[in-house]
């Protein structure tokens, strides 16, 4: 479905990602797992069209959309929620969610989707007149899940869902993720730095390190690999 | 070493309260004095205020651009004051064509609309154009360089205007309908300031209700608070960065004819003065600030009107209404040093955290 062919994105002179490729297929959990400045974020942020790579492209069921700008690739149901969340503080819960399905115009549509949203995080419900800088940590992770969906996704990128959240929140989460993916059929690659918690809901994965694919493999088969297991699950 | 530099710190700040306390001081001493004496008469204070906020609302129409290009961009447009001169400058054409054929004794409320809509789209489709060749092939370079941009354009619309249509002073033709004065309350105030303050505060109202109600004030909104966010949600930065120059392009040139219905006179430069008087105003409210922008414009325009005679008169000051423009900076220069953020500026301070 979402297929990346030898990335090399820069910054400045950076060169940040040494040729990615990867490919996440229909009905799919994918994940990047690795460690800071592996380029797990630069690798979402070329697909989603923030950063333009030197070379290679990124590929939609076969379409080129490498060099389209970010809301055009919005539009075509490639949709990111930014690590960080990056809710908009001084807007609403509604209008956040609104404002996520800026390119869309079925209102009823629209509609439908946030009352789905709402189902999913009966807590946004509670709070959809609330700025979005006064909800807690682990709501702004659901608004920013609940905003990407307003965008109806075909693929969904996740980047670093879990960061600074509690562990009961972090397990919520990515029951959230899994729920999506096998009750609704998003597709999604998944970036996380808890690789634990990305391999036991992902169906594959690939490990980056620094800017390169260095292993890619079924999530079990990366759970089960010595070198992940040292490097990333802390374990012998 | 460290216990000097605190030392000198509190020296500087020393300082500079004492001359904030100092001007505090004159300014009350002066109104109190001012006041004592009763050389103005209370219908006198009124005219001022009345004045004043007709000022301010025009201050506060400019300002708008300022604050929601800086918001979006954390740019200052300093080629605003051109586009607001723009509007009443091509506006003029048609008014004097319209005067001269005597449509604007026939029809004076179509006609004022006429002239009304062509200072707007003239303003606006500036304001686009020059955010299009001028600043949107210069996005991401460092910010200097829009800035120097700016300026430059401000003189090529100065020179341009002067070059086109000559550098005399133009003068509106007289619409009846808003000469005289009408009683409000039992004080009569003179139709032109009333027309211009209803005017103003109509037009900030709908601004503001589109920035808050709309899906594309949403997106203004939203990409002055997270450009990279609101390209992730599918919005078009590109276009949306045109919307809130035309939107301030909207607001500056209404402004724009306001002030030619107000001093009934145009010219090539007339767009510097007020220009940096809205630039203070927008500074004053909060810059990026919507609502203090609107609030910085009224309260400026307000101080300006009645300052010179309330503080300085009572001071012994010949000529006070000279002195405007120097009440209206040292202000600007007191906001910055003790509240840089502005009277609704708070959220700035944050959002840079």
């Amino acid at each position: 479905m979402l297929e990346v062919q030898n990335l090399h994105t820069y910054y400045g002179n950076i060169h940040a990602l040494r040729g990615i490729s990867l490919t996440v297929d229909e009905g799919e959990i994918v994940t990047l797992i690795g460690a800071n400045g592996a380029g797990k974020t630069t690798t979402l942020n070329t697909i989603s069209g923030l950063l333009k790579p030197r070379e290679g492209r990124v590929l939609l069921e076969g379409e080129e959309i490498t060099d389209l700008p970010p809301h055009e690739i919005v539009k075509r149901g490639v949709v990111q929620a930014p690590e960080g969340r990056r809710i908009f503080a001084r807007m609403t819960v509604m209008e956040n969610l609104e404002i996520a399905a800026y390119t869309r115009t079925d209102k009823e549509g629209i509609r439908l989707d946030m009352e789905r949203v709402f189902d999913l995080f009966p807590r946004l419900a509670e709070r959809r007149n609330q700025l979005g800088g006064t909800l807690s940590g682990g709501e702004q992770q659901m608004l920013a899940i609940g905003r990407a969906l307003m965008g109806k996704p075909r693929v969904l990128l996740l980047d670093e869902p879990s960061m600074g959240l509690a562990p009961l929140l972090v397990e919520e989460i990515f029951e959230t993720i899994q729920q999506l993916n096998s009750e609704e059929g998003v597709t999604i690659l998944l970036v996380e730095q808890n690789a634990l918690m990305a391999l036991s809901v992902a169906h594959r994965g690939y490990v980056l390190e620094t800017g390169e694919v260095v292993l890619e493999g079924s999530a079990k088969e990366l759970r089960e690999n010595p070198d992940v297991r040292r490097a990333y699950l802390g374990g012998i | 070493m460290q216990q000097r530099l605190r030392m000198e710190l509190t020296g500087t700040q020393i300082a500079l309260w004492l001359i904030g306390g100092g001007l505090l001081a004159m300014v009350l001493i002066g109104s109190v004095r001012t006041l004592a004496v009763g050389k103005y008469t209370s219908k006198q204070w009124l005219d001022f205020i009345v004045f004043g906020l007709a000022q301010g609302g025009i201050y506060a129409l400019i300002a708008l651009g300022y604050t929601m290009v800086y918001g979006i961009l954390g740019m200052i447009n300093f080629a605003h004051g051109e586009i607001f001169m723009s509007g009443p400058m091509i506006g003029y054409f048609f008014a004097i064509r319209m005067a001269r054929s005597g449509f604007v004794d026939r029809q004076p409320i179509l006609s004022l609309l006429i002239v009304l809509a062509v200072a707007m789209i003239t303003s606006t489709t500036i304001a686009v154009l020059l955010e299009r060749v001028a600043y949107r092939p210069l996005r991401g370079a460092p910010r200097l360089v829009p800035l120097i941009t700016a300026i430059g354009a401000s003189f090529f619309l100065q020179y341009l205007f002067r070059g086109l249509f000559g550098a005399d002073v133009k003068v509106y033709p007289d619409w009846d309908i808003l000469s005289g004065k009408v009683p409000i309350l039992g004080v009569q105030i003179l139709k032109t300031q009333l027309v211009v303050i209803i005017a103003a505060v109509l037009l900030m109202a709908g601004l503001y209700t589109f920035i808050q109600r709309t899906k594309m004030g949403k997106a203004v909104r939203a990409v002055a608070e997270d450009r990279a966010a609101a390209a992730l949600m599918g919005i078009d930065v590109d276009r949306t960065i045109a919307v809130s120059f035309a939107l301030g392009g909207l607001m500056a040139g209404a402004g724009g004819l306001l002030y030619a219905l107000l001093f009934k006179q145009v010219f090539f430069l007339m767009g510097f003065v007020p220009g940096i008087k809205a630039f203070t105003a927008a500074v004053l409210g909060g810059i990026g600030n919507v609502p203090g922008a609107m609030l910085g414009g009224m309260f400026l325009g307000i101080f300006e009107s009645i300052g010179p005679n309330l503080f300085l008169d009572g001071l012994g000051i010949p000529a006070p209404y000279q002195l405007k423009d120097v009440i209206a900076f040292t202000m600007l220069v007191m906001v910055l040093i003790f509240r840089p953020t502005g009277i609704l500026g708070e959220r700035l301070a944050t959002k840079r955290a």
